[in-house]
């Protein structure tokens, strides 16, 4: 790699406080308790990754600290302030300060890589065009994608569109960077340089990182704090090391993917000898 | 489920889908200003739906005005009064053919496109993407596709009356021999401005409806591909029904 982004700087400052903060936060869906009583916090300039089996509210999550949704009861404080209370217009200058990449890119199928890279200054600012041409050329520059930005999104692989999206998230230079299922569907090659870009996101440019994601072996690599939420309520917490020898059933289950436990194998079923010689419903 | 409860759950269904409507329309309202200062994005609109409707709305207004031609000289030619075939045509076209098929033809085109896009985008996330760039998709994506539509239908309205009025001259005037003169004389004659104002203002209340449905369908549609198919189909039942009910009533108040 010809390029200075490679170069990765290895020490970081240490944690001073948390910018996202739930306490105590109870949400349910059409009578369904997806959290109850979530309490976790995510350090500023760190990597925490929120984990948990398929189906225990991670995307919601992601959608509660964005102010996509509204919880029930608790709080959730970003850089101090409640999400849950704010007006529209203040929501959306919150926002300005997170990027999101969503599992598929979520890319503007109209525009091609550039104009998408370019779309939140185009909406959000009056720079010259010279400027903005300089942006997102370092923006593409970083995520390796320089020499693809006439190409439209229907061109791309998914983990160039990954990380075309990566770039537009972090066109207006965010405060925190979240990730909603980063590696999934994703060739080894694709799943290594995201792990390489969200580290030289953080590392470098200090961005607090939220990485969702069921990847257990990724994360181990990546996240300093790791949360696994099961049940509504986290789990466990801690560093990957620390999760490993959990006592916890679930947690050990979740880690290590073991197909029983506490997740069971079987849907609920009524008993399978019983309907296997009764009547046909 | 008896008649009685069947009849009462559709009537509820019903308000509540044009509270929706209402509502969705005066979210769409209050982002106007916002978006009327980016003109550029209603102009692409304008174009999309409007330019590159026209080569289905010229071919179909030629073969509309032809069979009118043929129809209208058969009928007229027992009357012996065949000369007057400019005028009948021409307000029938105005007032009635013109607006009602460009906006049926519109639906078709236009407002399949616009529902079916912007439920793609909502399906593939695009516009929460744009929420989570604090974009308001309303006014980036809602507003000038509304607007292009709104815009749109009046114009391509003119000019299907403008070629079907040229078909007509081709099949009476050329074909079968119409005296041009009083083709033309007479028309010009009999049709008022009042009557091509009750063109343009149909075309105008059909953009509306046109527009207003085929984006709201899109943005409220069910992020998958049965649910992206379904919005496509209903905005042109909907817009088809609503056309033709619309017409009745204004034609009766503009009588």
């Amino acid at each position: 790699m010809p390029h200075s982004t490679a170069a990765v700087p290895t020490t970081r400052p240490a944690v001073t406080d948390n910018l996202v903060e739930i306490r105590d936060v109870h949400y349910s869906v059409g009578g369904r308790a997806i959290f109850s009583g979530l309490t976790l916090s995510i350090p500023r300039g760190r990597i925490t990754a929120i984990m948990g089996p398929s189906g225990t509210g991670k995307t919601t999550l992601l959608r509660l600290i964005t102010g996509q949704s509204k919880p029930d009861s608790g709080q959730i404080l970003f850089d101090g302030l409640e999400v849950s209370t704010l007006k529209l217009r203040e929501l959306y200058e919150l926002r300005r300060r997170m990027g999101m990449l969503f599992q598929n890119g979520a890319l503007l199928t109209d525009m091609d890589v550039f104009e998408n890279v370019a779309f939140p200054l185009r909406e959000h600012t009056k720079l010259p065009e010279s400027l903005i041409r300089n942006v997102v050329l370092t923006k593409l520059q970083a995520v390796g994608l320089r020499g693809a930005a006439e190409l439209m999104p229907a061109e791309l692989s998914g983990g160039m569109a990954r990380r075309v999206a990566l770039a537009r998230s972090m066109a207006m230079d965010p405060d925190m960077l979240i990730y909603d299922e980063p590696f999934t569907g994703l060739d080894p090659i694709s799943m290594g340089m995201i792990v390489r870009l969200v580290r030289q996101m953080n590392y470098a440019l200090g961005i607090t990182s939220l990485v969702v994601s069921h990847d257990v072996e990724e994360l181990s690599i990546l996240a300093d704090t790791s949360y696994i939420i099961s049940g509504g309520k986290v789990a466990a917490a801690g560093t990957f090391v620390e999760l490993k020898d959990h006592d916890s059933e679930i947690v050990n289950q979740f880690i290590n993917g073991l197909a029983d436990g506490p997740v069971p194998f079987h849907y609920p079923a009524p008993d399978y000898y019983q309907q296997l010689l009764g009547e046909p419903q | 489920m008896s008649l009685f409860a069947e009849l009462l759950e559709s009537s509820r269904n019903f308000v509540s889908t044009m509270g929706a409507v209402t509502l969705f329309f005066g979210r769409t309202m209050v982002q106007l200003p916002a978006a009327l200062t980016r003109p550029g994005l209603i102009i692409e609109q304008v174009h999309n739906a409007g330019a590159l409707s026209l080569v289905i709305i010229m071919t179909c207004g030629l073969f509309v005005g032809g069979v009118l031609g043929l129809t209208g000289y058969d009928l007229l030619l027992r009357f012996g009064s065949e000369d007057a075939l400019g005028t009948a045509a021409a307000l029938a076209l105005i007032k009635q053919l013109g607006p009602v098929v460009t906006a049926l033809l519109f639906a078709g085109r236009a407002g399949t496109a616009l529902a079916s896009e912007i439920g793609l985008m909502r399906a593939t996330d695009q516009l929460t993407a744009m929420e989570m760039m604090a974009v308001d998709p309303i006014r980036r994506v809602v507003v000038p596709r509304f607007l292009g539509g709104l815009i749109s239908l009046p114009l391509l309205t003119i000019i299907f009356i403008a070629i079907g009025i040229f078909g007509v001259q081709v099949v009476g005037v050329q074909q079968f021999g119409v005296d041009p003169a009083s083709f033309w004389s007479q028309m010009r004659a009999a049709v008022e401005v009042s009557d091509i104002m009750e063109g343009v203002i149909k075309g105008t209340v059909f953009g509306f409806a046109c527009s207003l449905i085929a984006v709201y369908e899109g943005y409220n549609a069910i992020p998958t591909a049965e649910g992206v198919g379904r919005a496509t189909t209903r905005t042109v039942v909907i817009s088809a029904v609503l056309v033709l009910i619309f017409n009745y009533m204004l034609t009766a108040v503009m009588l």
